[in-house]
């Protein structure tokens, strides 16, 4: 493969103006898990005007519901659910400076927007190879909402967690780029 | 009467709720390992070895391949000369489920539809019952992922469309899925019947093996026209561009009414969990 990418989580522009579509990356660092529920109550808590259970400025979101740690370890199987749920939420989120956002699959029109003018990045994990990404996972412990159980949030030490980049700041999109340059006819 | 014990059917769906979510079956594997050499795309091939990878860790660590260790979805066949003892199938069939989902440490994936609170033990499943002569149980047991499933669709399309328009539509809900389902996908396609068992149909359709043929010549036509059609479309491995969009297409056919062309396709991702359990 190409070059890889070494992001230190929280991300600053500086770390992500230079990533294009394509781009192999692998994330360190301290980073959020979030699925769809967690991203309701969050948006709850902005429109009240009341602070949020986590940062959000130069933080990355990963997008998972992982299963529970088995003894020993630190986590479960820890792979990205499919992000276009996380849509609604996610402009927001970017206004109030979120840099990375982690799962799978097409983001909305209005995310990749949000992207370009807040400047922030979407990459791609491979969706269900959970065993595998659990294994960059080296801390785990619940922040928020302990009682929605594998929809709680939680803070995650990362050693180079790998991705690729789906959507960066100028407005490109890989899914669009990669099934084009594969098309038959 | 051949009496089968609940019991007995507690402990074997028990351990298949950890031995499906732990062991990626072995036609997967191998089909994944034949999607790399024909595979072009250099992302494709990687996604495809991070997903054998996957595979490997997940069985030596029993530790499950996707964190969705899914919906359980159980298809029976009942002989009508069997005799179950020592309580409710249906009750036995979950508990199961709630004892392999906690000793396996697998994810409970089930919540109300609104509140979106979880359920806490994986139930309710999805039970569906047939009689059939003789005195075995057979079930058929699939732990169902979330995000292939949000783009399986049904459509009841007019008999004018035929062939042509039935394939066209396949086509195109895979093409609109693109890479949320976790492509590699298996494709299981159910036509005719009514509107619920088209569905049903579609469902049966991915309790095949990979690599092996469809036992009706008509429909392994249909399949591989299917196929090559799909991967034509560039989506390739988890979506990011490949030759390699789906390892397979399913399909089940029956007769239907005389106005309609029911056409069911279930997106499968390639997490494909499912074991038979024959008592």
């Amino acid at each position: 493969m190409d070059k890889v990418y070494h992001l230190e989580a929280p991300l600053s522009i500086e770390d992500i103006e230079c990533l294009k579509i394509g781009d192999m990356v692998d994330v360190s660092g301290y980073i959020y898990t979030a699925r769809d529920a967690a991203h309701q109550r969050f948006l709850k808590l902005i429109k009240e005007g009341k602070e949020l259970p986590i940062p959000i400025e130069g933080q990355i979101i990963y997008y998972v519901g992982p299963t529970p740690a088995p003894p020993g370890k630190v986590i479960g199987a820890a792979g990205a659910t499919t992000s276009y749920r996380m849509d609604p939420y996610s402009p927001a989120l970017l206004e109030m400076g979120l840099k990375g956002m982690i799962g799978k699959g097409r983001r909305s029109n209005e995310v990749k927007e949000a992207m370009v003018k807040y400047k922030a990045i979407y990459m791609a994990s491979v969706g269900g190879a959970a065993a595998l990404m659990s294994r960059s996972i080296k801390e785990a412990s619940v922040v928020a909402y302990e009682e929605m159980g594998p929809e709680a949030v939680m803070k995650l030490k990362v050693e180079k967690m790998p991705a690729i980049v789906v959507n960066d700041i100028f407005g490109n999109d890989l899914y669009n780029e990669g099934k084009k340059k594969y098309r038959i006819n | 009467m051949r009496q089968i014990s609940t019991r007995t059917i507690i402990d074997r769906i028990k351990d298949s709720a950890m031995r499906l979510n732990f062991e990626l079956k072995e036609d997967v594997l191998s089909s994944l390992k034949d999607a790399l050499d024909n595979e072009e795309s250099q992302v494709g091939k990687e996604i495809l070895n991070q997903l054998i990878e996957n595979a490997g860790i997940a069985r030596h660590d029993m530790i499950p391949i996707c964190q969705d260790t899914g919906l359980a979805i159980i298809i029976a066949e009942m002989g009508q000369e069997v005799c179950i003892v020592g309580g409710d199938l249906r009750s036995a069939f979950e508990e199961g489920i709630r004892q392999g989902y906690k000793e396996g440490y697998l994810r409970n994936s089930v919540c109300h539809p609104f509140t979106r609170e979880n359920t806490g033990d994986n139930t309710p499943i999805i039970v569906h019952f047939d009689m059939v002569p003789g005195d075995r149980l057979k079930l058929w047991f699939a732990a169902k992922g979330g995000g292939s499933e949000n783009m399986s669709r049904l459509f009841m399309l007019p008999p004018s469309a035929g062939w042509v328009g039935v394939k066209e539509k396949i086509v195109q809900t895979v093409e609109e899925a693109g890479p949320n389902p976790c492509p590699p996908t298996i494709i299981g396609v159910g036509i005719g019947g009514s509107f619920e068992q088209s569905a049903l149909l579609a469902q049966k359709a991915l309790f095949r093996p990979l690599g092996t043929l469809n036992p009706d010549s008509e429909l392994v036509k249909m399949e591989d026209e299917v196929l090559e059609e799909i991967n034509k479309t560039g989506i390739g491995p988890q979506g990011l561009g490949g030759r390699i969009t789906s390892l397979a297409v399913h399909i089940l056919m029956m007769p239907c009414h005389i106005s309609s062309l029911p056409l069911a396709i279930d997106i499968q991702c390639h997490a494909s969990r499912y074991t038979e359990i024959i008592f």
